[in-house]
């Protein structure tokens, strides 16, 4: 995280030196777009906070743990859709599933549609891209995401 | 007032209310919700500052022609693989990719290298695929990235040509 700060600040201050107007102008985009979609990120997270409630880690676990293997690779893919989780929280959580025995196959699942779909993350993306282009990409990657699943299962020797 | 506005403001403070409700009477749901929220917000408030910060500096110094010319109709090959090598180094996942590939667009980028960039940004970030890797192991990222990159690849040509085709334009003024 503070290696973004460092570069944001190393950058602004280099484009402050070279040029102050253009540098004031800039910051002024940064926070005139940022106002725009703010409004949207707050329904995003009223999202993200009660999804997070019905589906915790506990509950992930159990859902990707029991059942058929191609069951899981589906619930895989459904929860990762509609969950929202930073990498630095969901790869753990898989670390730790891939101990308990959850096949490869079911954990590719889980992680690429967490990373490629976004259901919660619908609300922003439509802003920028309209409703049919993001629902379109989102179908997409969740194929994408099956895909990914299906060919880790087949080198992992879990699928024959 | 626009009608959606109205909407909106009902529901956020409804949500609101629940919450101080919730800690008001101990009830336990609406608190893990607040934190929830909370926790997120946070993490939102960290990342989100600085991407606003490069994308207008973005906007104020990048010139159009430079993105038309490496990322916009006529850029070939290339251009998928500059804007693969941007959103690996680029932080933050999904929500960080939808201002910058809104950006990217509206300097002149072609769509199909619009969508490659928002599923190379979901999918290889380079911070996180090392992460990924340290749980999972190599084997288990290098079939993820090297299915997944291509499958993007292709499914954004295609999205890309359709909407093209069908004189698709983004929203403006975001």
């Amino acid at each position: 995280m503070y290696y973004a700060y460092t570069i944001t600040g190393l950058v602004l201050i280099i484009s402050f030196i070279i040029n102050k107007q253009k540098t004031l102008k800039a910051v002024k985009i940064a926070v005139v777009k940022f106002k725009k979609i703010f409004p949207t990120f707050i329904t995003m997270l009223i999202l993200v906070s009660i999804i997070l409630f019905l589906f915790p880690d506990e509950a992930i676990s159990n859902y990707l743990g029991n059942s058929s293997k191609f069951i899981s690779v589906l619930l895989a893919s459904f929860i990762g859709s509609i969950t929202l989780m930073p990498g630095f929280v969901a790869f753990p959580l898989s670390g730790i599933l891939l101990t308990k025995g959850v096949p490869y196959m079911v954990l590719s699942a889980f992680t690429t549609t967490l990373m490629m779909v976004g259901i919660i993350t619908f609300p922003l993306e439509k802003e920028y891209f309209g409703v049919k282009v993001t629902v379109i990409r989102n179908t997409i990657s969740f194929f994408i995401a099956l895909a990914v699943a299906i060919i880790t299962g087949i080198f992992f020797g879990e699928i024959f | 007032m626009k009608r959606n506005t109205k909407i909106k403001i009902v529901y956020v403070s409804s949500y609101i209310l629940f919450l101080i409700v919730s800690f008001v009477f101990g009830f336990n749901p609406g608190k893990e919700i607040a934190f929830n929220f909370i926790s997120f917000f946070i993490y939102m408030l960290k990342i989100l500052p600085c991407a606003f910060v490069l994308i207008g500096l973005f906007e104020v110094w990048v010139k159009k022609e430079v993105i038309e010319k490496h990322l916009g109709e006529e850029s070939g090959i290339k251009g998928y693989a500059w804007v693969i090598l941007l959103a690996g180094t680029i932080a933050g996942g999904l929500l960080v990719a939808f201002p910058i590939a809104y950006s990217l667009y509206n300097k002149g980028a072609k769509l199909s290298i619009v969508f490659t960039y928002i599923g190379a940004a979901a999918i290889c970030r380079v911070p996180m695929t090392l992460y990924e890797t340290s749980f999972m192991g190599v084997k288990f990222t290098a079939i993820r990235l090297l299915v997944s990159l291509p499958l993007v690849i292709i499914t954004s040509i295609l999205l890309g040509n359709y909407l093209s085709k069908r004189n698709y334009k983004i929203a403006e003024g975001k």
